[in-house]
């Protein structure tokens, strides 16, 4: 019986990998031939998506992106044994350049198990760290996470570690409240950044691994229930979440005691609703409790109260998959990855007008341009590339003369760029950055929580100024006006939403002048790039 | 709505409230529940959750209003959310939105008159390689080009009738049982 991959991510889906898998059984079926499909997550080659994995006595063979229609034709050249000679034959799948030159950590395991198969995560390594946790006390826990060196991966890169102690310290006794004496662990899945991926595939690709990082937090801070927080875009990841959790339920690695320790550990999935904002953890947590999810005013910290006025751990979804290789491997081995203060691996996700798209794991002081051109391969569109925003759509476009920057939060914030969770959007010469300013407030106005003055009001106020620019309307008062906006926006918000919708259009307009000082009121605009 | 379908309503959310009641946080999740079982969120339905979780109605109000995703008002038998953020907006997601919105003739928000298909807006469907993305009920798909776009539409055009014959003939069945 020959095993064969058919991968189950949403993107993989969103290329018919459903109905190749349908092909392919259907097929086989007919000709007699044995095949034990299996759905797998995805490597996260997404350019060769849907991939179709053969495995073979020399490894994993793969071919793609395939479709239906080029199941009848892989099978006559020898798939199945993994021969090659068809187009799409990409060769052994660990030795694709792409795939072989990253650092995966935390994306050890993706694409190669069966996400929902514990067997399968147990014999890749899996709940090693638990184990090694259940041995130790929580404040060696605490410390072995403080020794990775490790960053919260949302994109504030605040150390986890001081977070986890901080949490550990506290005293949860106080309070009359239903949920006095109980502290909660958080996981941020509310991925909103446009160009990022990483979390949906850790969690449609390894979920364990999510699961296993956040019982090992709940026992180092001695909190006995996790909540993931799962943004509704992301149906594929909720069901097999879902999936994963019933399972380590049966296995006992949840519940009233955990792997037989006495510890209790209880994992829940909850939906947020469409609400950009719901990433920042305090309109997470009010979205948690039942509210409108508005931010909350800090001090207090989350960590002191937080989900439902308890001590709280609200990480990432990267930051807490990050944790069982931590556990396992120690500190120190995760420490040793990355540069400067930016320790460890980040999944980089190469996204927008890219010709080879999908997640690049590496240490911490690659360069941006070894990634959109070494891994990229260039634009899609096969067009020059003119700007690439990092960091989501708080993050900064940045021009080429930038892009020999090395990814590491320090030096990006010193060219007045944000890491953030690691999303690379890249954008061709067509690119109108004017429409790309206009775009971050209009975002801004559509997503903003309300509560604050200068992110509420401010943000349509800038689509106002920006249309102004557009319309050759007064435009160096208006340029001045979007300049003071930001200003305003900036350093009179309550959090990173008003405070960093600046970035993107700050960095369009210093970066792309030409694109706001161009007379469009003419019917022969210079066509952006090309100024 | 007639008065056999306001109680048959009222008796669905008491139903999914007293089911859901007792999590922490249960607003969130019984507002959900009632809108993956009704398609939306009648406001007649608000005093009755109001009173389940001993809140106020303002406060379910707001809460409804708050988030894009709970509707008060019926949906379209289908719902298309094209995603309009940055990494689709590189693969030419503002010219499928034109597309989209001339060939079903609706804004977002909005529901072709015939009842068909509600046209919704998303900021990231987290398929940013492969871009631009849609979403049709829980399918995502990629790599949509204006023409991939009408050919889904008319998919769903087709598809249905199959289903709803398939669901008249259930339904029949189970009037008979009844009968």
């Amino acid at each position: 019986m020959v095993k064969v991959f058919v991968p189950r991510d949403t993107t993989a889906l969103s290329l018919g990998a459903n109905q190749v898998a349908d092909a392919l059984e259907q097929i086989c079926g007919g000709q007699d031939a044995d095949i034990d499909l299996v759905r797998n997550g995805s490597r996260g080659l997404f350019w060769l998506e849907p991939l179709v994995e053969v495995e073979t006595g020399q490894g994993r063979v793969a071919y793609g992106p395939v479709t239906p229609e080029d199941i009848p034709a892989l099978l006559d050249q020898g798939m199945l044994e993994g021969k090659p000679g068809h187009t799409l034959y990409q060769g052994l799948t660990e030795e694709i350049p792409y795939l072989k030159d990253q650092q995966r950590l935390t994306f050890s395991r993706a694409g190669i198990i069966d996400p929902t198969s514990l067997d399968d995560y147990v014999h890749h390594g899996g709940y090693v760290g638990l184990r090694k946790a259940l041995a130790r006390i929580p404040q060696e826990i605490v410390d072995e996470v403080k020794a990775s060196g490790l960053r919260g991966r949302g994109g504030a890169a605040f150390p986890a570690g001081i977070k986890w102690q901080t949490v550990l310290d506290a005293d949860a006794r106080t309070g009359s409240s239903p949920y006095s004496k109980r502290k909660f662990i958080v996981c941020n899945a509310d991925e909103g950044d446009s160009g990022t991926f990483a979390d949906r595939l850790v969690m449609e690709a390894d979920p364990f691994m999510l699961i296993e990082g956040m019982t090992i937090a709940g026992l180092a801070v001695g909190a006995d229930t996790g909540y993931i927080y799962l943004r509704s875009e992301y149906p594929v990841a909720h069901k097999i979440l879902n999936e994963a959790i019933a399972r380590a339920g049966e296995a006992g690695y949840l519940g009233n005691n955990v792997l037989n320790s006495g510890k209790a550990f209880h994992l829940e999935v909850r939906l947020g609703a469409g609400a950009y904002i719901c990433g920042e953890e305090t309109s997470l947590l009010d979205s948690l409790e039942g509210k409108r999810g508005q931010v909350r005013v800090k001090p207090p910290l989350p960590a002191l109260k937080g989900a439902f006025g308890q001590p709280t751990v609200v990480n990432n979804v990267l930051t807490l998959a990050a944790v069982p290789f931590i556990l396992a491997e120690g500190g120190q081995a995760y420490a040793d990855y990355g540069m400067g203060r930016s320790r460890g691996t980040l999944p980089f996700q190469l996204t927008g007008n890219i010709e080879r798209g999908g997640v690049v794991e590496l240490a911490f002081g690659v360069t941006l341009r070894e990634l959109l051109e070494d891994y990229g391969g260039g634009t899609a569109s096969g067009r020059p590339m003119r700007a690439v925003q990092v960091g989501g759509p708080l993050g900064a476009y940045m021009p080429e003369s930038q892009w020999d920057t090395p990814l590491d939060y320090e030096a990006f914030s010193e060219v007045g760029a944000v890491v953030g969770h690691g999303g690379i959007v890249v954008f061709d010469d067509t690119v109108d950055m004017l429409d790309q300013a206009r775009f971050a407030m209009e975002f801004c106005a559509v997503e903003s929580c309300g509560k604050c003055t200068p992110c509420r009001i401010g943000s349509t106020r800038g689509v106002e100024v920006i249309d102004h620019i557009r319309a050759n309307q007064e435009r160096d008062y208006h340029l001045n006006l979007l300049e003071d906006l930001c200003d305003t926006l900036e350093d009179g918000s309550l959090c990173a939403m008003g405070g960093m919708t600046p970035n993107p259009v700050r960095s369009a307009l210093h970066h792309f002048p030409d694109d706001f000082h161009q007379d469009r009121t003419t019917a022969s605009r210079t066509p952006a790039g090309e100024a | 709505m007639n008065i056999t379908a306001t109680t048959d309503v009222q008796h669905k959310v008491r139903h999914i409230i007293a089911d859901l009641q007792h999590k922490p946080g249960a607003l969130m999740p019984i507002l959900h529940a009632i809108q993956d079982e009704l398609g939306y969120i009648p406001d007649d339905t608000v005093p009755t959750i109001a009173e389940g979780l001993q809140i106020t109605r303002a406060e379910v109000h707001g809460v409804i209003s708050f988030y894009h995703d709970f509707r008060a008002t019926a949906p379209g038998k289908h719902t298309i959310h094209i995603c309009r953020a940055e990494a689709c907006q590189a693969r030419g997601c503002r010219t499928l939105e034109r597309h989209a919105q001339q060939t079903l003739g609706v804004d977002y928000h909005q529901t072709t008159p015939d009842g068909d298909i509600t046209l919704e807006a998303a900021y990231c469907l987290g398929n940013c390689a492969t871009g631009p993305s849609i979403r049709i009920g829980d399918d995502i798909h990629g790599r949509v080009t204006p023409a991939r776009f009408d050919a889904l539409v008319d998919q769903l055009q087709t598809v249905p009738l199959v289903i709803q014959a398939a669901q008249a003939g259930a339904d029949r069945k189970e009037d008979s049982n009844h009968g």
